[in-house]
């Protein structure tokens, strides 16, 4: 049941082109100004390294690899801490995401109002495991924990907008205007 | 008059923001002039949301819509008239009630720190100083006895609300006595228990209160620089208090020289990389350091060594939020609140208020703040209403993953810092989880070792391998290949990861197991000699069937089985085929004769 595959090694990655990833080279060029900007905002201080890809989270929906040896470069901060980082925290991701991000909670009161049955029924519904894309990149799925929003469990959260009081017999349809 | 819509995540996902939005409209084309709209945090009744209070009167509307909106403006605002439909209806008198303090979830309450919520716009400070905000900070730069405001939060008995219940006078004056070249205060918004949302309420709904309170802890230990460490998952209160601070700044009561006192002091933000480790003293610096949130060893404690090795104050929310009303109230009114006694020490026993999020298999879920020795009945049935759909009670978790699961027998405990420990859980953060019948215990601590081996840092063994160990035991028990001995297996890996882990996180992580041998070995008897889930709850033990004396052949069932095994047609007996059936339960929850078994 848990919400992460085996580890993966370095050069996958961190490796361009990867399922659906746009060519890296083509991003770092041309959004390198932008990621700089961040560095600047932060008084590119490594001690706020946390926050710098938490922003350069924000701007692309995850992490690329061109973009994280640029930061390492600029900071003079090794890679291998900024993966160290990026993996030990739940909130980054170093692959791409679908058009519409599905946040499913599973956090203890929506999992004793039966979160666990909504989350077979998405699978079900858009055919893919949690924690992974669809291949028309449509949707990734991903259980978090806890959305803070208990009142209304169980509840899940796409492109940002809460979705209360789901049930697994009503969610695939719930999901059909996304497209 | 006052229009409070409540526009916190929770009653936004019932379209509050257009209730604000309709009411703005509505108030603009009337052009009504002394009525404000004000879009306020949570007022904890979160189960009857988008929830409106009508001030002076507090007028209570639930479940309002923003079709609701004009009939509200012609009849009440203008005419002073009550619209009947929208008042909260008593399930237990049958009657509607008028008054928010007249709502029995509100009745029994005593808000403290959630009260003013319904009354303030948090993006306005002006809200938070007309109700004497910031009041008590200004008292204590007058006095200019810091160690005059340590004594009284010593004396007022505040325990640490954010699970340890470590006094908070005694952290306070441990820091200032200790030697460094600086000193910090920080705030822990990282609230990562799952089913807890109380500190994210506060932060969204009167932000100014928690930043008033670290203002003045930081006067009174001397520190010049503070942090508010918070969730990023919570966006809504990392604006709320990126506008607090911004605002305070402006107004003096942040910066160089805060109310002309000479006392200098900034805050600011740092936001989680979600992480429940970081909730962890230790770990929570060294992510304020920029590192991954490792906890280490405290052989020297977090207040003598902690961010950049300098003395640290680290409070979580909701107790910074107790600080300003201590102050202002004096320790003789906090401490006739709550139990035991505190005259000697902070330690003998838990005084003031305590919120609870009072959530899971109950009707009236949303936020509680009850003074501390409240029973548990109390606050599930007489604030909470009991359990939904006449289910029985089976049990309520408090404290968190690591916290633990108290049966119907000890409903009458009276919940304080010591006699939920005694029990075997804990305060933690406030979590409050009520489970029914339908709620499976073996799998509710496989949920929590599951999500604490998950969260484990893995930076030492016990915690790292032996919540796997645990995980494997309990899996294999949900999946019907259980063996004699499991139970008392999974007794004594517990009993090694409390003992020997590096952290709280590891030292607490097996009470769910432990609570629920205790409370529940019957369900594990069952799963392990029998091979079922007695609330039909763990897939691999069902067996879904239909009996034919109860079908009637509505093919109810058969339209919403995604596995399309459900073989008959209309008015004919339907067949279940259990060679292709997923286990979903959709037929089960279909079916409206009780024609399902599982």
């Amino acid at each position: 049941m848990s919400d992460t595959g085996p580890v993966r090694a370095m050069r996958d990655v961190l490796s361009p082109g990867r399922a659906g990833a746009p060519a890296s080279a083509s991003e770092g060029v041309s959004g390198e100004g932008a990621v700089l900007r961040i560095l600047e905002r932060h008084g590119r201080m490594a001690s706020q390294i946390i926050a710098i890809l938490q922003d350069l989270q924000a701007l692309r929906q995850y992490l690329p690899e061109a973009d994280l040896r640029l930061v390492s470069r600029e900071l003079e901060v090794p890679l291998t801490r900024l993966y160290a980082i990026a993996t030990f925290y739940k909130a980054f991701r170093l692959v791409p995401r679908g058009r519409h991000e599905i946040s499913l909670c599973t956090g203890t009161a929506c999992h004793v109002r039966g979160a666990m049955r909504v989350k077979d029924a998405i699978e079900r519904g858009i055919k893919i495991a949690a924690g992974g894309t669809t291949a028309d990149m449509r949707f990734s799925f991903e259980t978090v924990r806890c959305l803070g929003c208990c009142g209304q469990a169980p509840v899940m959260m796409v492109d940002g907008e809460l979705v209360s009081r789901l049930d697994h017999l009503t969610v695939g349809k719930a999901l059909e205007k996304y497209k | 008059m006052t229009i409070g819509v409540c526009t916190d995540t929770g009653c936004r996902a019932c379209e509050s923001a257009a209730v604000y939005d309709a009411f703005k409209r509505e108030i603009a084309r009337e052009r009504l002039r002394r009525v404000d709209v004000k879009a306020t945090g949570c007022h904890g009744f979160c189960e009857k949301g988008a929830l409106v209070v009508i001030h002076p009167r507090k007028i209570l509307y639930t479940q309002v819509k923003p079709l609701d909106v004009p009939e509200i403006v012609a009849k009440t605002i203008k005419k002073g008239e009550i619209v009947e439909r929208l008042l909260y209806l008593d399930p237990a008198t049958g009657k509607r009630v008028e008054l928010e303090e007249e709502v029995p979830y509100y009745r029994r309450q005593m808000r403290l720190i959630l009260g003013d919520n319904s009354r303030i716009d948090p993006a306005d400070i002006r809200d938070y100083i007309a109700l004497d905000g910031y009041e008590a900070l200004r008292r204590v730069l007058e006095s200019r006895k810091p160690r005059a405001v340590i004594d009284t939060i010593k004396k007022s008995g505040l325990r640490g609300r954010g699970g340890g219940g470590f006094p908070a006078g005694i952290k306070w004056e441990t820091a200032r006595n200790a030697k460094g070249r600086k000193r910090f205060v920080i705030c822990n918004a990282d609230e990562g228990d799952p089913g807890a949302f109380m500190d994210r309420s506060i932060c969204e709904g009167n932000p100014h209160s928690v930043v008033e309170g670290i203002v003045i802890g930081a006067y009174a230990v001397g520190a010049h620089e503070g942090f508010i460490y918070v969730r990023n998952e919570y966006p809504l209160a990392v604006e709320a208090l990126t506008t607090a601070l911004a605002q305070a700044r402006e107004c003096g009561l942040l910066g160089g020289d805060i109310l002309g006192s000479g006392f200098a002091f900034d805050i600011s933000i740092s936001r989680g990389g979600g992480a429940f480790v970081c909730g962890e003293s230790t770990a929570l610096m060294a992510s304020l350091e920029g590192k991954p949130g490792e906890p280490r060893a405290k052989y020297i404690h977090t207040v003598e060594k902690g961010l950049w090795e300098q003395p640290t104050v680290l409070n979580n929310v909701e107790t910074w939020a107790n600080v300003p009303k201590i102050v202002l109230g004096g320790p003789a009114w906090y401490t006739k609140i709550g139990t035991g006694d505190v005259s000697a020490s902070p330690w003998g026993g838990s005084k003031g208020t305590k919120i609870f999020s009072l959530v899971g298999k109950v009707n009236n879920t949303g936020l509680v703040e009850v003074p501390m020795g409240t029973t548990l009945r109390e606050i599930i049935f007489d604030i909470g209403g009991g359990v939904p759909k006449g289910k029985k009670f089976k049990a309520v978790q408090t404290g968190g993953p690591s916290g633990g699961c108290l049966p119907e027998s000890l409903l009458d405990l009276p919940v304080d810092f010591d006699a939920l420990t005694g029990a075997g859980s804990m305060m933690g953060s406030g979590g409050m989880i009520v489970m029914d019948e339908d709620t499976c215990m073996v799998d509710v601590a496989k949920y929590f070792i599951d999500f604490l081996k998950d969260e484990s840092c893995g930076k030492c063994l016990p915690c790292r391998e032996g919540l796997r160990a645990l995980l494997e035991i309990l899996n294999r028990i949900v999946e019907g290949t259980g063996k004699r001995g499991d139970i008392a297996l999974l007794e004594e890996i517990s009993e090694g990861i409390a003992a020997t882990s590096l952290c709280a996180l590891g030292g607490s992580a097996p009470n769910p197991v432990l609570t629920t041998i205790r409370y529940f070995r019957d369900e594990y008897e069952a799963h392990i000699n029998r091979k079922k889930c007695p609330a039909g709850v763990c897939k691999p033990l069902l067996r879904f069937r239909v009996v034919p004396e109860r079908c009637t052949g509505c093919r109810a069932c058969f339209k919403v089985c995604p596995a399309s095994c459900i073989a008959g047609k209309a008015k004919e007996i339907h067949v279940i085929d259990e060679t292709k059936c997923i286990r979903c339960g959709a037929c089960f929850d279909a079916c409206r004769f009780e024609a399902i078994e599982r």
